[in-house]
Parts: C-alpha cells; structure tokens; sequence
C-alpha cells in the first residue's frame, strides 16, 4: 500500500516513524520498572513495525497514478479491517466480562485478568476500537463520496488511522496493567491522553482540508455529523484529561478537578461521548449508507437541520443527569434533566427522518438484510433516546440509578444502534471498495442480522427485568421501616439475569464472527466487479468518457 | 444551478442537490414534531419555575416550590428514623430475654434481622451463617467465646482482634515457623488432635502418646488438658468435629505450623444497640435449629 506513496511522502512517513521510534526509547528507558516503560516498548515495537513498510517501498519507483481521477481508499479499507478486529476482541471481553458475573470464578489466577481490568479492555474495545475506526474508517469514504474530492494528504489519514490504534492499543495494555484514571471512558493516563489530542488534531484538519476541495456546492448532512463528532470529542477529550502528572517518568496523574466539580466535568465528558462519539458519529453513517443502499432522497432536509442543531445544542447540557440525587447542586440536576427531555424530539426527528426516507423502500428493507441492519438500528436509536431522555428525569432516576436498567440502556444503544449501523455499512461499503460484485455469502449476512437482533433483545431484556427488580428490592421496606432484602438478596435475583445476558452477548458475538469471516472471504474469493461510477469530479461537470484506470 | 425535481412517490420536491446519488426531499416538517417540541419546552419552563434551576452571580433560582434536595433528604431521614424509633428504643432498653417474650417486638426483630445479617455478617459467616473455611458456622453449637445472650452481644460490640479498645484478643500460635516445634513434631501433634476429635489418624499408640505429651507442653495451656477449649481465651474446642481451618493432615500441618489468628470487626460505631440485639436474637436462634 505504500508504493501508492509518493518519494516525499514516503520520507515524510519515514520521518514520523523514526520521531515515533525515539519516543518510543525515551519512553521505555525513562518508565523503566513502570507500565510507562511497557507502553515505551509498544510504541517503539509499533513504531518499528512501521518503519518497516515504510523502507521496503521506499526505494520503489515513483507511482503512476492520476491522483485527480479516483479516490484513496486503502486507509478505509485498512481501517475496516481493523474496527472488525476489534469487534471480535472487545465483544469476545464483553461476554467474558459478562460471563465473569454470573460465575465470578471465570477467571485465572493473575491480576490482570480481575473484572476491573478486563472490562474497560471491553468497553474501550467496542468503543473506540471497534466503533472509533468504524467512524474513521467511514468517514474517509463518506467525506470523499459526498464532496467528489479526493482525500487531502496521502499520509495525515494513516497518521491518524495507526496512530489511533496506538491509542487503543495503550490504553486496553495499560488497563490490564493496572493504569488507570478512574474516569470512565476516559481511563487512558495523560501521555496516551496527550497522543490522542495530536491524533485527533490531525484529524481534524484533514477534514476540515477535504471539505475545502469538495466539488459539490454544499456539504451534506453526514458531513455535519462526522464534523460534529471530531470536534467535540477533541474539546470532551482535552478538558476531562485535564490532569498533572505526578512524574514525568510514570503512568499516574492527578485530575485538575476535585471532588463534585470532577465528577462533574467527568459526567460532561461521558454523557458527550455518547453524544458526539456514539451518536453523532454514526448519524452520520447512517445519512450516507441509509439512502444510499435504500436509494431513496432523505425524507425531509429539513428536519435534518431541526435535528442535528438541537441535538448538538442540547446534548451538550445534559450530563448532569448522571449525578442525580447526589452531591450536585440541584440547579445543575434541574438543568441536566430538563435539557434530556428537550433533546427527545429532536433525536426522535433524526430517527423518524431515517425511518421516513425507507418509505418506497420498505420491499428492499425485508429482502436485504444489509438495509435491514440499518432500519433496526434506526429503531433503537429511537428506543434508547427515548429510554435516556424518560432515565434522566428524577424521579425515575431514583429507582434506575446504580442499576443494571443503566446497563441494559447503553447497551440498547451500542448493540442495537451503534454496532448495527456500523455492519450495515461495513456490508454496504466492502463490495464497493474491494470491487466485488456482492458480498461473500448473503446468508452469513442475514444469519448475523438475526444472530444480532436476538443476542440485543435478550440482553436488554435481562438487563430491563435484573436492573428494575434491582432497583426495586433496594427500597423496599418492611413494615417495621427496616430494608426488606440485603445486598446479596438482590445478587440471588439477578443471577439467572446474569446468565441470559452472558447468553445474549454470546450471540451478538457470533455474529460479529461472522461478519469478520464474511468480510475476508469478500475480499479473497467473491467475483470482481468494477463500481459503476466511483470516482471524483464536480457533478457539474462533463463526465469523463472512459473511467479512470488505477 | 441546481434542478429541483419531484419524487414521484411522495409528490415532495427535493432540495435540488445531489452527492454522489443521494438527495434530499424538502418536506415540511410535520406538525407533531412542532406540537411535541413545544411540549417539552413549556414542560422545562415550567419546571424551571417550580425548582432551583438557573445560576445567578451568586446564587440561583430557587423556584417558587422552595423545594432543596438537601433538606428533602433531612426530613425523610428524620421521618424514617421516627418511625422505627418506638420499637428500636424499646429493644435497645429491654434484656434479650424480654424481647424474646414481647410477640410484638418479635415481629420486628423478624423483618429487620435477616437483612442485617445478610448486609453485615453474611459476607464472612455465609448467607445460611454455615461459615466457611477460616470463618466460624453460627449454626452449629461450637462457640469460641460463648454462646449465651450477653457474650454474643459483647462479641459483636468489641469484635475479635479488631482496633477496638476493649476487643476480645486470641491467637494461636505459629509452632513450626517460631521453632518451638519441628515439622515430625508437628505432625505427631496433628494426629493426636485428629484422635481427640474422634477422627482416625492411622497412628500407632506409641506415636499418640507421645501425640500426647506434646499437647501437654504446648496445647494445653490454651485449648485446655483434655482439648475441650477454653472459652474465656477463645481457644476452640478440639474434641468435637467442628472445624474452623479444617481437620484434615495438611490443614491442621498449617495451622500448627504458621498459628491462627482470626479477625472480626467491633459493630460497636457501625449498629446501633438495637440492631446488635436483633443480630444475637437472630444468631441465638439460628444456633437453635433456624428462624423458621
């Protein structure tokens, strides 16, 4: 892949590589006898590993390719790839994690293999790992498709595709490890922290330079989502990590807030990162692969403006909701509620839009089970909106809170909306780019279709009974005025919750497996089939006679 | 430049853009989408009003409720302890043997004690108090201190080994690590505590009896001469067949060995005396063959 480098832009990746590499060595010789000087040893062997590629196509002829006729696909092809990588490793913790509930002796004899470690190795490997470079992987295709311009760089989308990995690959090493920040979703410590801002930096502006070379008058909708998704998640990211390190040669800083403004700022950041990451994110997946495969105009432009501004205006207030009844003032509590439940319409508005658009399409929808990922994901992107903004409000709070009805709620959310968004576009989008006429085996896709629908509802199911009756025997009294149940009463309830949820997780997993499995053998053995009309050009513009040839 | 046109199922116009294929239908936005937004937002107005909700310079909107969450939880907290005060007073008043007789009282001890036992001491003694390895079975008539109202009470005020001033003290000694005893000794000594308990060793009676001088020297001081325990020093009985560390070759090895020195927390500032004497009602009366 990296002969399609130019000789500059292979010296410049050279050159990254090796600043990477001594990093990497003052890493691991300043953290020696700490989980820095591990993390120093990743970065150099990464590094290394790089540098590899790099050389070997260093010397190689200049390519000859007319950049102006087709886009750059091999970062999105490598980046799909690895978000399916991902998936099976972060859902395989998931239902370990899961499995480790029901039986807390599931595990071995060593610490790292203790729940509090494995399950942020779990949720930041669906999260980031597999979600993250869905977006990335997504959003390279989708910014270049809807502005008919090529990638702007050749390097900066590696940079930020491996360096991402980097990233994710720190942080789950470091959680077995034991580093952490005890911030949810934010565990990482502050040199992976600082590397994701540089990360994303480059992101940013890679973005916002395609954008700049479009050929289409205006930007379209997906394109507001992803740009709303890079940018507050930088802001999110910056601030919450926020922190001092205790020394310049080891993996342990001290958060710059303290007590209730902490969790506050804490809250701000994980409540966005469902917002901007989780949401916005994969709204905009879904307004380019939606239409696209159900080939139907979006339902209304309009509602696309009404949702996306109060989505991104009102989300961004209600984090607050998390600290419920806690020490918070209850100003803040009012604010963070007030503003979920105003956020439910707009969110509903987006949902409703993509439901919409599949009018006309509703035939394709029970023939291909591609769209039909994309319609299910629609739906519970509405069911858990719905379920977020109705959790927020106090009163039902108190009886959710701490629960699994939380858990059930985010994954509601990352099963039924993210994860099927993303395989429905990664069905979509791999044809495309590896030039194959369909997938492998359509039935592997619809047997994953229903290995994934039945492995979210049994979950969310168990986790919708184990976390009510949770929160219910918790306040019950007796009529002495004495709690009814003690703590391992409730454990007793919600062991056979447990199980049916290790249950669920296994068969959403099986289906990632197959999906992984589907989408290798696409690439190796399905019939080859050059796309119709894929390539970049104003839409004004004259077409050219004979497509352009790599 | 851009060509609107109509979508011929839906009759709306698009926008007149296109990228890549997709288009945009420019429908209005339905009338229920407007009706529930205006919902939600006189909803939050009106919530705004009622409860604390803005911040000012240096305060906030209190809301015409006068509603503080603070004091909310003060007044429950108040509410709920009024409640269970008329009885919690009287238990905390009466001997054990009074609220035993007092049918009403009972029927409270009943509701309240088992989810104490399970929120405070399940965690160590077992949900069914059967113990486990290294924590004493409640259910069995083997006490280490005593078994009547007033020693159990006192247990669970002071604890075994804890920080507290008063806490009950005991520990075995560590023969094999501190040299008193070498390992064929200790051994020796571990079959003759298995023949005391009625369990058989496979020992010759000559390596019993010298099982049993050894006991003498080192044992007897704490567990007593015949092995019966001492209550008052909190040494257990060996002559029965409850067994905290287990009676097996390897774990009576160990415990002679590397000695025992069990621990349980003094419930004297984390209960209150009303709930400590629910728990000894509660434990009495599993020892005496359950609740139910």
């Amino acid at each position: 892949m990296m002969e399609r480098l130019t000789g500059a832009e292979r010296q410049i990746a050279l050159i990254i590589c090796v600043v990477m590499a001594i990093v990497g060595l003052v890493m691991a010789a300043a953290g020696h006898g700490d989980p820095m000087g591990s993390h120093g040893a990743i970065v150099l062997i990464a590094a290394g590993i790089t540098t590899f590629f790099v050389l070997r196509a260093i010397g190689e002829p200049e390519p000859a390719e007319d950049r102006t006729v087709d886009y750059y696909d091999d970062p999105t092809k490598a980046g799909l790839v690895i978000a399916l990588f991902w998936a099976v490793v972060g859902m395989g913790m998931g239902v370990w994690v899961a499995a480790q509930l029901a039986w807390p002796d599931l595990r071995i004899d060593a610490a790292w293999s203790s729940f509090g470690r494995i399950r942020p190795v779990h949720t930041s490997g669906v999260i980031f790992g597999f979600g993250g470079n869905a977006l990335i992987a997504t959003s390279y295709h989708v910014m270049q498709r809807t502005s008919r311009a090529r990638l702007a760089g050749h390097v900066s989308p590696w940079f930020v595709l491996l360096g991402f990995n980097l990233f994710c690959i720190i942080a789950a090493s470091g959680y077995l490890m034991g580093v952490t920040q005890s911030k949810e979703y934010a565990e990482p410590e502050w040199y992976a922290d600082i590397w994701l801002v540089i990360v994303w930096v480059v992101y940013f502006v890679l973005y916002i330079r395609t954008l700049a070379r479009r050929n289409e008058p205006h930007i379209y909708v997906a394109n507001w989502y992803y740009l709303a998704f890079i940018l507050v998640v930088a802001i999110l990211h910056i601030v919450n990590n926020l922190a001092v390190p205790a020394s310049l040669t080891g993996a342990k800083s001290y958060s710059a807030f303290a007590g209730v403004q902490d969790a506050m700022t804490q809250w701000w950041y994980g409540h966005n990162a469902v917002a901007f990451f989780l949401t916005a994110g994969f709204l905009g997946m879904l307004y380019y692969f939606l239409p696209k495969r159900a080939e139907r105009p979006i339902y209304s432009y309009r509602l696309s403006i009404l949702s996306f501004w109060g989505i991104v205006f009102f989300y961004i207030w209600a984090g607050s909701h998390h600290l419920h009844y806690t020490a918070l003032p209850q100003w803040v509590q009012t604010l963070g509620m007030t503003f979920s439940v105003m956020l439910l319409v707009p969110s509903w508005a987006s949902a409703g839009n993509a439901l919409m658009t599949l009018n006309g399409a509703w035939h394709k929808v029970r023939d291909d089970a591609t769209l039909r990922f994309m319609m299910v994901a629609a739906v519970f992107y509405g069911l858990s909106t719905f379920e977020g903004s109705f959790m927020a409000v106090r009163a039902v709070n108190s009886l959710s809170h701490y629960t699994d009805w939380t858990v059930g709620h985010v994954h509601a959310g990352a099963m039924g909306w993210v994860a099927l968004i993303t395989f429905g576009s990664i069905y979509s989008v791999v044809p495309l780019l590896w030039k194959r006429e369909t997938m492998y085996s359509w039935k592997l896709v619809e047997w994953h279709f229903w290995l994934a629908l039945a492995g979210t509802v049994i979950y969310v199911f168990a986790m919708w009974n184990s976390g009510i009756i949770q929160g219910l025997m918790w306040r019950t009294y007796t009529d002495s005025g004495t709690l009814a149940y003690s703590f391992t009463d409730t454990l007793v309830a919600m062991h056979p919750y447990y199980v049916a949820r290790a249950c669920g997780g296994a068969l959403f997993l099986t289906g990632a497996i197959l999906a992984a499995y589907n989408v290798y053998m696409t690439i190796r053995h399905a019939p080859e089939k050059r796309p119709e009309r894929d390539y970049p050009t104003s839409s004004e513009a004259v077409e050219p006679a004979v497509p352009a040839a790599e | 430049m851009s060509v609107k046109e109509r979508d011929p199922l839906t009759g709306h116009q698009t926008t007149g853009h296109e990228w890549n294929g997709i288009t945009e239908l420019n429908t209005r936005v339905p009338r229920a989408v407007w009706f529930f937004i205006i919902v939600t937002h006189i909803w939050a107005l009106v919530y705004w009003v009622l409860m604390p909700a803005w911040p000012l310079v240096n305060t906030y909107t209190r809301g015409l409720l006068g509603i503080d969450q603070q004091e909310q939880v003060k007044e429950r907290v108040a509410a709920a302890d009024a409640t269970r005060g008329i009885w919690a007073d009287q238990i905390a008043a009466l001997p054990l043997d009074k609220i035993r007789d007092d049918t009403l009282l009972m029927a409270n001890v009943d509701r309240a004690a088992p989810a104490l036992f399970g929120d405070n001491c399940a965690a160590c003694h077992g949900s069914r108090a059967e113990g486990g390895p290294g924590y004493p079975s409640l259910v069995d008539d083997a006490w280490l201190w005593g078994g009547d109202d007033e020693t159990i009470l006192e247990t669970l005020r002071v604890g075994i080994n804890s920080p507290h001033p008063d806490t009950r003290y005991a520990e075995m000694l560590a023969f094999g690590r501190d040299g008193m005893l070498d390992r064929g000794q200790i051994r020796i000594a571990a079959d003759y505590v298995q023949s005391l308990a009625g369990l058989d060793s496979g020992a010759s009676p000559e390596r019993l009896e010298e099982g049993a001088a050894l006991f003498a020297d080192n044992c007897a001081s704490c567990h007593g001469e015949d092995g019966a325990g001492v209550q008052d020093l909190g040494a257990p009985n060996l002559t029965d067949t409850h067994w905290i560390y287990g009676g097996s070759d390897e774990a009576l090895f160990e415990t002679i060995y590397g000695g025992r020195q069990g621990w349980m927390p003094a419930w004297e500032n984390r209960l209150t005396k009303a709930q400590r004497k629910m728990l000894a009602i509660y434990i009495t009366s599993l020892a005496d063959g359950g609740p139910e």
